[in-house]
């Protein structure tokens, strides 16, 4: 007994001792922590291969790890301001990132220190239907015929969930020429076709793709482009309204954190290769509309966006973030009002 | 030695001295080394977190804890995460006492391997269990594509979730039982059999009353360690409020809308719930202690 | 119960040295028909409930071939997440061994007020939602609690980093020890351990030499489970972990992560590693018990 006793602790010993030098033997190399959106995974897996290439080539002998987060953006923008180290946030819309900046985090115009308004990319929202679209989804009134079950996520935690509640909203203003109530009416019924809210767009995506549930996923274009590739053509159709949000995901360097880190010139280097030929590419590789389409290497990448009409977050239906957050989406808002699950 | 005969080296013949002592005394040392540090880390660890729960979901005030609480859709998860758990319990039990009557009482081959794998849901992670069982019981899984010729569906309904639920609480169930049918004695039955008793009057009117405490106990160690259960569930569940989400996954959800003291109110209630299900199995194994002899 | 008549009565054998109870055949069996059909329907139940998960774990980790398979397990992520949950263990089972083992002998060796609360405090984390116990640690150490300045002061992050998952882990973990050595240290009473002070054996010496001879296979077995469970922890892990890939996220949780990526072969490969650590504990513990069974039969308690 004794003998196994004392090998058996030896053994444990050593391996502790391994374990912690494997452990803490990371190099000292830059390590940066994006904190992005849901949907973005694919994307920043290619993009992060592609920087760390790009950052060797100019400093040499320099590496740098790039650690991702992902989540939904509201939740996500929170969790920065709880303490989550972000080096750069790549978010899904401009409030999530001013939430972070009225922390003191981020500087107040971090808008105008990238080109298009820190936006490399920017996207809208489509639905994705079963195959043969068998419901007969073609606008977003269809959303809410009867027997439709809509399924989108929550826009307390997720980015796309606003931008596609937007959507709808802008449809019923169009439709009911600015009358509040009827457009309150609209996306009450929406929601009330909705069977869960899942925290994330990816998180919808699953429930729609994966556990087939509901008839129609209101999603980012680039995440029901993603769908079809990972999931099959053979399984969904993807049908673009005739009108809907243009959805805004930026950029921004998280100031107050590169600063303690000592990483400013890696994030900010990490977000301008963003609107570089490869970084652009990479984008409309993945779905993401680029912002700087001519500096896209390959061209036929830029024919898979379909053509709609895009609303701004600016046009006067909203009147910018400012206005849209606390009046829709904030404590005892507009969504809290209509929002009452249960079928 | 058997314990008497250690008390009686002890001293219980000496004399202790009056007055109320926290622990009678002992010539084993070490007590207050063993029990000061197990204390405070109980302390650190349980007590001062439990402690902060406890203080947050009371800093709302009564109105609004009772607001959260009694809300539609915690209600719907609570009624979700405790239905849920009866029926996975209940099933456990059938299942549970026959499995471990088959283990104890029969031989035959595999019996040594059937023995060690009922403990697999003690050593698997939830995760990996819940995984597992989505794929298995999905639409194009094995069990969920046979399902499906019949028309059920399971993954992605409330029946997903109960099946997660048998599979987490089935090792309570026969490790609490066996124990007890291992050391039931022969005599009482070969006295069952020769005053006239049939085989399932012998198994009903004598066996079964003396499994009892054991099979509650099982019950409900299966039932609360199902109505707290998140890893398992979460993949096989479609996670739709008022129809199938869990109070543990409500509670993820306040959390991530950073909604803490939502998070706090529906954590202290299934806290109390914790506590309560403690209350009742330490009932159960004093009452069997009594009335059988056999610690379950 | 022994049916050598030459065998020492069972009464007057000490526990640890009596044969494994046997197992009976009840005198009156049932019929052949019922006997083999019972164990069919359980045999049939199990190899559904418990067998059919396990080995879909491992198809599933395979389907795509094994270079996907090798791909989820050594790309950094998944490196990561092997580290972190080694770590987490490496910490959080040895601190638990030494709680169990001061906890059992508190409980076994002395009579105190309070002694039946502290065996329920033990047993809490078994009734407690993992999701809570992720919970109290985030209200506690979180943004918007009491410590919060203080840990900003001081620069220590225990939300979103890995003191939070030890933490988590601990609370989870803890009982399993405490929980396999309290019944087997309580049969064994303090006999053997009066006898040894009584030849003169300091505190220390009675402890290693004495009795952790005699609670060797059950130690053993509680730090599998609790090594076991602690590698595997989900809910609480989850809620406090803030998922930063390659940093806090744990095995399960990379699981987790790659579901979502639909990358189920990924996810599945992973997961594959944790079934064959839980099949390892079970083959260990199956041996314990085949070679020690009658001293693992007093702690066959859960």
């Amino acid at each position: 007994m004794k003998r196994t006793a004392q090998i058996l602790a030896v053994t444990a010993f050593a391996a502790a001792i391994g374990l912690a030098g494997i452990v803490t033997a990371h190099a000292d190399d830059q390590k940066i922590l994006n904190v992005s959106y849901d949907p973005t995974r694919e994307l920043y897996q290619e993009y992060n291969d592609a920087f760390a290439k790009h950052w060797a080539t100019l400093h040499p002998g320099s590496t740098v790890e790039i650690q991702q987060s992902h989540g939904g953006s509201g939740a996500q923008a929170q969790a920065v301001v709880d303490g989550l180290g972000a080096d750069v946030v790549t978010l899904a819309l401009q409030g999530d990132v001013d939430r972070i900046a009225k922390a003191g985090l981020i500087d107040k115009n971090w808008q105008s220190k990238l080109p298009d308004r820190a936006l490399p990319y920017t996207s809208t929202i489509v639905f994705l239907v079963r195959k043969g679209n068998p419901k007969g989804i073609h606008d977003w009134p269809d959303l809410i015929k009867d027997g439709v079950q809509v399924v989108l996520p929550n826009p307390k935690t997720s980015g796309g969930a606003r931008w596609a509640y937007l959507g709808a909203w802008a449809w019923a203003a169009k439709q009911y020429n600015n009358d509040e109530a009827k457009e309150k009416d609209f996306v009450k019924q929406l929601y009330s076709h909705a069977p869960v809210l899942d925290s994330g767009a990816r998180g919808s995506t699953v429930t729609f793709a994966q556990k087939q549930i509901g008839d129609v996923l209101v999603a980012w274009e680039n995440e029901a482009y993603l769908a079809l590739d990972e999931f099959g053509a053979d399984q969904f159709d993807i049908v673009v309204p005739p009108q809907s949000m243009l959805a805004e995901p930026p950029v921004a360097v998280v100031d107050k954190n590169v600063d303690a880190h000592g990483t400013r010139a890696v994030a900010t280097e990490y977000l301008k290769y963003l609107y570089s030929p490869e970084g652009q590419t990479l984008a409309a590789k993945n779905h993401y509309r680029p912002s700087e389409p001519d500096l896209v290497t390959d061209k036929s990448l830029l024919s898979g966006f379909p053509k709609l009409t895009l609303i701004s977050i600016d046009d006067p239906i909203f009147g910018g973030w400012a206005k849209v957050g606390p009046k829709h989406f904030g404590d005892g808002g507009i969504f809290d009002q209509i929002y009452k699950p249960g079928n | 030695m058997t314990r008497s005969t250690s008390q009686a080296i002890s001293g219980a013949g000496a004399r202790p001295r009056p007055g109320w002592h926290f622990a009678k005394p002992s010539v084993i040392p070490g007590f207050g080394l063993t029990l000061g540090f197990a204390v405070t880390y109980l302390t650190l660890i349980v007590l001062i977190p439990l402690a902060g729960l406890v203080l947050k979901a009371s800093s709302l005030g009564f109105e609004q804890f009772w607001k959260i609480a009694s809300d539609q859709r915690t209600v719907a998860a609570l009624t979700t995460s405790f239905g849920s758990s009866l029926i996975a319990a209940l099933v456990n039990v059938v299942f549970g006492v026959l499995v471990a009557w088959v283990l104890v009482r029969y031989s035959f081959p595999g019996r040594r391997l059937l023995d060690a794998v009922v403990d697999l849901p003690f050593a698997l992670p939830t995760a990996v269990a819940g995984i597992a069982l989505s794929a298995l019981y999905a639409p194009n899984g094995w069990i969920g594509s046979l399902a499906g010729h019949f028309g059920f569906k399971i993954a992605y309904t409330p029946a997903g979730i109960v099946i997660a639920l048998i599979f987490v609480g089935l090792p309570f169930m026969v490790r609490t039982v066996q124990p007890v049918l291992e050391e039931l004695e022969a005599e009482i039955e070969e006295a069952a059999a020769t005053l006239g008793a049939n085989r399932f009057q012998t198994i009903s009117r004598v066996l079964l009353p003396r499994l009892t405490p054991a099979i509650l106990t099982g019950f409900a160690l299966a039932f609360a360690r199902a109505v707290g259960e998140y890893g398992s569930v979460i993949f096989i569940a479609a996670n739709i409020p008022y129809k199938s989400e869990i109070a543990p996954l409500l509670i993820v959800i306040r959390l991530e809308e950073f909604n803490q003291p939502a998070a706090a109110a529906i954590g202290a209630v299934m806290l109390v719930i914790a506590f309560v299900m403690l209350l009742v199995i330490n009932l159960l194994q004093a009452w069997s202690r009594r009335r059988f002899g056999n610690g379950v | 119960m022994a049916s050598d008549p030459l065998a020492a009565p069972t009464s007057l054998v000490p526990a640890r040295n009596r044969p494994a109870p046997k197992r009976r055949v009840s005198p009156t069996t049932e019929r052949p028909a019922v006997k083999y059909t019972l164990i069919g329907i359980a045999v049939l139940f199990m190899a559904v409930i418990l067998l059919l998960p396990l080995l879909t774990v491992f198809t599933q980790a395979l389907v795509k071939g094994p270079g996907v398979f090798m791909k989820a397990i050594t790309e950094p992520d998944g490196l990561a997440a092997i580290r972190l949950t080694l770590l987490v263990a490496v910490i959080a089972v040895p601190l638990n061994l030494v709680f169990g083992v001061a906890a059992a002998w508190a409980i076994a060796k002395f009579e105190f007020h309070g002694k039946a609360f502290l065996i329920t405090l033990i047993d809490l984390p078994f009734s407690v939602s993992p999701v809570v116990a992720g919970l109290i640690y985030v209200l506690l150490f979180g943004a918007n609690s009491m410590l919060a300045p203080f840990l900003n002061s001081i620069n220590l992050q225990i939300v979103f980093a890995v003191p939070g998952i030890v933490l988590a882990t601990i609370f989870v973990t803890f009982p399993f020890i405490a929980r396999e050595l309290i019944p087997l240290m309580q049969d064994q009473g303090s006999g053997d351990e009066e006898a040894a002070l009584s030849l003169g054996a300091s505190g220390w010496q009675t402890f290693w030499r004495v009795t952790l001879p005699n609670i060797r296979w059950g130690l053993l077995y509680g730090v599998l489970l609790c090594n076991a469970r602690a590698m595997g922890e989900f809910g609480a892990v989850s809620v406090i972990s803030g998922h930063i890939r390659g940093v806090t996220n744990t095995m399960p949780l990379q699981i987790e992560i790659l579901y979502n990526e639909y990358n189920f072969a990924g996810a599945f490969a992973v997961a594959s590693l944790l079934a064959l650590l839980a099949l390892v504990t079970l083959i260990f513990k199956t041996i314990l018990e085949f070679r020690f069974g009658a001293e693992l039969a007093a702690s066959k308690r859960h």
